[in-house]
């Protein structure tokens, strides 16, 4: 009898004598070794090659090879599949040192939880010598800042040059245009628009321009600040445009439930004559189309004016991508994003992952659609980050909700605005 | 050895409790606690991380809330109708397919029987991934089909249109898991005795009332069992939908865990989302005790 007891006891013991052992050992690994760097980044969604993860390979090993003493762990993920992760990650109160952020609202809450280190003095002594205060702003907030961008462009549309003239249309500079060209686009026999609303966000890059071009910088301001409310006519408005052009039909078949990537699928096949999306728009159509390079003329134009509208057409909705810190992030993190935003290698991320660079002089790599679209960015008197990212995630939630629900004619353009302004009221 | 006498009974309490120990604490660190947990936190505003403090208790608002939102009644009715629609065509038919190949292995029998179990085997994700692809409205297999029989251009958006999308899923839910309920059948018949089905036939039973009368009272537990795992499941429908639409078109096919997803983590609300986590399991918690004391525990009599 006694002796079963004394066996499970030592048997219990040498569980936890074990665990001890283990743990110490891991932490006087971390005491001896290099300094352990965690950077969590996106896919370029180019399978198991894909050219930007191994890109940042090389990156890595440049920098683990001039600094011995320090060793980056890079982690590849797939955009939804980072979102999920990064989330778990916040919750547990571990996040990666460095990580992928689209900044406004989202990094916000994060650095409301403490979850971000500030870094602000890194921001003003080293990157704002090499990158614009504009595009630091939106890794910045109530003059804090946690992190840089390495891409910030915008939202255009990307068209097919070919059907565009098989069809004889010419690109619309108006919105009665836009609706005239989708109707003789689908004439000719073609999608005359991709969207992957299924995956809601690149439909509700469609409301968000039609509000910006009804009723510019102010509508939104006044919306955003209390004076007015995101009920005001702009946004119905635009709710009532955008089913203007729903009406008639120029989506592909089934556009509720496809994802982005079929979205950008079809304008990579030339199938669909134009899409509305980001700079990353030319180099994800050609990851997903059949013969994987995309079309051969694409062209781009930025969203068209409304007519009596109050915005002005310069101005531009977009945002970027770059990396802000995790909590605990040792100096080494801040100097490797220092060594990797640097000049020459922004020029070679043009080229494989179709960014606008945000280091001064790397815009002279910039050519074609790309130099076209960083000159519409640099005209902008507004730029207007994505609502998604830019509102409080709560919020932008329902901002693609309402979109969808729009599109698939369950609310009235009244009701959707109300949607958003009910939300925003509750997180402001 | 133990011994059954009065002085071994407090030697042998130390052993049960180291025996039960193990079970117990993990059961306590990661069932029990979460569940206690969660139930605290869906009385507050919490958006995930720090403190639980005064400013945001709510009381029972995030549960008002729930039930006043058209979304979380669209996800009930999602897994209502879910164990609706599994109760009353897949496990029949499960039932059906068991009788015709389970019961004498004729040739292509064992084909048949690892076809229907096939769907089981893959994972939930990768299921939804291939049917999606088959729905897909611009080259999937179904428009495909179309294309070739009417011949013209008709592009079908079972997932892309809100009326249509959950009556998709639901069957990609019947495929996947009608050979799990058909292999607990089969394995069923195999213990209704021969001998009670010859005497029925010899007393002039006809092919249904065989199977009515005899085969059905006979496979009581199994089917028993395969009721019981078809409701749980259908609560815990998530893997599958999220594949092939997350929740969409406008939350058409939000089930449960679905919407407890999209409107709990996705927007930061972890107290409204553990209010969802908390009703999930009180839905799953009652049907357990109802049916262990009327359908499990009525076998003994």
């Amino acid at each position: 009898m006694s002796k079963v007891i004394k066996c499970l006891l030592s048997l219990m013991m040498l569980l936890v004598s074990l665990t001890f052992v283990s743990a110490k050992g891991q932490e006087e690994a971390v005491e001896n070794g290099p300094v352990q760097v965690e950077w969590w980044a996106l896919s370029g969604g180019g399978g198991a090659q894909d050219p930007s993860t191994e890109y940042k390979k090389e990156i890595v090993a440049a920098y683990e090879a001039s600094h011995p003493d320090v060793k980056i762990n890079l982690t590849i993920l797939e955009n939804e599949a980072f979102k999920q992760k990064i989330q778990v990650a916040i919750q547990a109160g571990t996040p990666p040192d460095i990580f992928h952020s689209w900044g406004g609202g989202v990094m916000v809450e994060y650095a409301k939880q403490g979850m971000l280190r500030d870094v602000t003095d890194f921001v003003n002594n080293t990157l704002s010598k090499k990158i614009g205060l504009g595009a630091l702003g939106v890794y910045g907030y109530d003059g804090t800042y946690y992190g840089s961008p390495y891409d910030m462009g915008g939202v255009v549309f990307w068209y097919n040059k070919d059907i565009f003239d098989a069809a004889g249309v010419t690109v619309p500079t108006t919105w009665d245009q836009m609706l005239n060209a989708v109707d003789k686009i689908k004439n000719a026999g073609y999608t005359p628009i991709a969207l992957g609303a299924g995956d809601k966000w690149p439909a509700h890059f469609w409301w968000v321009y039609l509000a910006m071009r009804i009723g510019g910088i102010e509508a939104f301001n006044a919306a955003y600040g209390g004076s007015g409310s995101f009920k005001d006519e702009t946004f119905v408005k635009a709710g009532e445009l955008l089913l203007e052009l729903a009406a008639k039909e120029p989506f592909q078949t089934g556009f509720l439930g496809s994802s982005y990537d079929d979205q950008a699928r079809l304008v990579g096949d030339g199938t669909a004559a134009m899409e509305l999306m980001g700079q990353w728009g030319p180099s994800v159509e050609a990851n997903n189309s059949t013969s994987g390079n995309g079309v051969a003329n694409l062209g781009m134009f930025t969203f068209p004016a409304v007519s009596g509208g109050k915005g002005d057409v310069n101005d531009v909705m977009g945002g970027g991508n770059g990396y802000v810190f995790g909590k605990d992030a040792p100096d080494e993190a801040l100097d490797f994003l220092n060594f990797f935003l640097d000049k020459d290698r922004q020029i070679k991320q043009i080229a494989i992952e179709g960014i606008i660079p945000v280091v001064k002089g790397a815009e002279a790599g910039l050519e074609g659609n790309s130099a076209k679209l960083a000159q519409a960015v640099s005209k902008a008197g507004y730029y207007q980050l994505y609502y998604d990212q830019f509102l409080p995630p709560a919020v932008g939630e329902v901002v693609k909700d309402a979109v969808a629900a729009l599109l698939a004619g369950e609310a009235t353009p009244e009701e959707a605005a109300a949607m958003v302004d009910e939300s925003w009221q509750m997180e402001k | 050895m133990i011994s059954y006498t009065k002085e071994g009974a407090k030697k042998n309490a130390l052993v049960f409790i180291l025996f039960i120990a193990p079970a117990f604490i993990l059961f306590t660190l990661f069932v029990v606690t979460p569940v206690f947990q969660g139930a605290y936190y869906s009385l507050f505003n919490w958006k995930g991380a720090g403190p639980l403090d005064k400013e945001k208790f709510l009381g029972l608002d995030n549960f008002i809330k729930l039930f006043h939102d058209k979304y979380f009644l669209t996800a009930i009715s999602n897994n209502i109708k879910i164990v609706i629609y599994s109760l009353c065509f897949q496990l029949p038919v499960a039932f059906i397919f068991a009788l015709l190949i389970g019961r004498k292995s004729f040739t292509g029998s064992i084909l048949f029987r690892s076809l229907y179990f096939f769907p089981y085997v893959l994972t939930e994700i990768i299921g939804g991934v291939i049917w999606k692809f088959i729905y897909n409205p611009q080259f999937g297999l179904l428009t495909q089909f179309s294309k070739f029989f009417t011949d013209a251009k008709n592009e079908i958006a079972l997932l892309g249109n809100p009326d249509t999308a959950f009556g998709a899923i639901f069957l990609v839910i019947f495929w996947k898991y009608i050979g799990f309920h058909m292999i607990l059948y089969i394995a069923g018949l195999q213990g209704v005795p021969r001998e009670l089905e010859d005497a029925a036939v010899i007393d002039g039973a006809n092919g249904m009332q065989v199977i009515w009368n005899v085969i059905l009272p006979s496979m009581r537990n199994v089917i028993t069992i395969s009721v019981f795992l078809s409701v749980i499941g259908s609560f815990n429908v998530f893997d599958i939908v999220w594949a092939m639409g997350q929740g969409g078109p406008v939350h058409s096919t939000e089930t449960l865990v679905t919407y407890l997803y999209n409107f709990g983590y996705k927007r930061f609300a972890f107290g409204y989302g553990s209010a969802v986590a908390i009703v999930i399991f009180f839905v799953c918690l009652v049907f357990n005790l109802l049916y262990q004391k009327f359908i499990v525990g009525d076998k003994d009599k």
